[in-house]
């Protein structure tokens, strides 16, 4: 009687051992908007305390970075928070992340700040058949053979 | 810096409770409290520098009448779409007819913003949105912008354009938007991506006129400075003394 009561109290303790981290980790993924790529994902490209507490002061540094100095392919990118928050709707097509209830604007709202960002950035991934933009390398054509000698930048 | 105020639990308390909770739970870590080694991005780029001045060479005799290449591959790079208001349409790259009255000979030529060494559209900008990058692009950063259009006044080429209406689906490369002043940025997220070539060039290339040649004027080996060193080259407003990184041959 008494040995069965003890290996009860084993499997609570086992039970426990394996839901709380599991509850943790569906608290941390339910803001995600379904269906976008972040949904799939373990964690943001820093963990998801930080991205909350810092994402702001993060893509405020790199654009300066970007805008000013022309450094690319820095760790935070908007382009990045697009590419993964962004949700689809039914047909498939891509949701801008600042419309009602999408990623970007469900927790803005809450908290009362208005993200100027999307007055200029885009709000969906860029499709890669856009024609605009210049994407490296292959949807479109170079003409190396009039780019001249010693113009290759180090 | 980082915004850590006063009233709000720091990263290390957090990382403690949840530390503590994993603990409790099992010899599982607490989702997101380790520190992932985040993968170093694939192509980070040192940046402009100022051992290069990018430049541009106009051939006017090259230009062909009623071509509108390199207006046409401006537009589609960096997604203009104007709204058949051409006073107030944006404008990066426009096409200029002079006709010589004396001898009524007709001059073509692309007009853009000449990159000045000494920008006066820098010169004016109350909050240093208008800048010269170190590899001497001038540019707008519309993280600064308030749109006062000073700069569109202080420009001697009409180089500049504001942007009047709300706009959606910008091209990743070239965010744009209302409220913000705008001009040709030389395709500079092609030259940081390492194409040194820019979308007017190409498209001039490509029509088989070559009015458009791009490089290093730094470089005293690169055709560009080659072709300055040879061949007399002409400077818009040269009397303003702006050193315009954009020249004109035959002009």
């Amino acid at each position: 009687m008494r040995s069965s009561l003890i290996s009860k109290w084993n499997l609570l303790v086992l039970l426990a051992a394996v839901l709380i981290p599991a509850m943790q980790a569906t608290a941390e993924s339910s803001h995600v908007t379904k269906g976008s790529k972040a949904a799939n994902m373990d964690h943001c490209v820093a963990p998801t305390q930080v991205m909350r507490r810092n994402h702001m002061d993060f893509l405020k540094h790199d654009r300066d970075l970007t805008v000013r100095d022309g450094e690319r392919g820095l760790q935070f990118s908007l382009e990045q928070c697009i590419d993964c928050h962004a949700g689809t709707d039914e047909t498939g097509k891509p949701v801008p992340v600042d419309a009602d209830g999408q990623f970007c604007q469900s927790c803005h709202s809450y908290v009362a700040v208005s993200p100027a960002c999307f007055q200029c950035h885009r709000t969906t991934p860029e499709p890669k058949n856009a024609g605009y933009s210049y994407h490296m390398p292959e949807s479109h054509e170079v003409l190396y053979d009039i780019q001249p000698a010693g113009l290759q930048r180090d | 810096m980082m915004s850590n105020k006063g009233d709000q639990p720091t990263m290390e308390r957090r990382k403690f409770i949840g530390g503590t909770i994993a603990a409790a739970g099992a010899v599982t870590i607490a989702p997101g409290v380790i520190l992932q080694a985040v993968a170093a991005s694939d192509e980070q780029t040192e940046g402009a520098s100022s051992k290069h001045r990018w430049g541009m060479v106009i051939d006017a005799n090259k230009c062909a009448d009623g071509c509108t290449a390199c207006v046409d591959a401006c537009n589609v790079e960096h997604n203009i779409v104007g709204h058949d208001r051409p006073t107030t349409d944006a404008v990066w790259i426009r096409t200029v007819k002079l006709k010589d009255k004396q001898t009524g000979h007709i001059s073509r030529l692309p007009m853009m913003c000449q990159h000045c060494e000494h920008p006066p559209c820098v010169d004016v900008c109350p909050t240093t949105a208008s800048f010269k990058r170190a590899d001497g692009i001038v540019l707008v950063d519309r993280h600064r912008c308030i749109g006062c259009r000073y700069c569109m006044m202080a420009c001697p080429y009409k180089a500049r354009s504001f942007v009047h209406e709300a706009l959606s689906d910008q091209a990743v490369s070239a965010p744009r938007g209302k409220g913000c002043v705008e001009s040709c940025t030389l395709c500079v997220h092609r030259l940081d991506e390492g194409v040194m070539q820019t979308a007017c060039q190409e498209a001039c290339t490509k029509e088989g006129h070559g009015a458009i040649l791009f490089g290093d004027l730094k470089d005293p080996n690169s055709e560009i400075s080659q072709a300055l060193k040879k061949y007399n080259s002409t400077q818009i407003r040269a009397d303003l003394e702006l050193n315009t990184g954009v020249r004109y041959f035959n002009l």
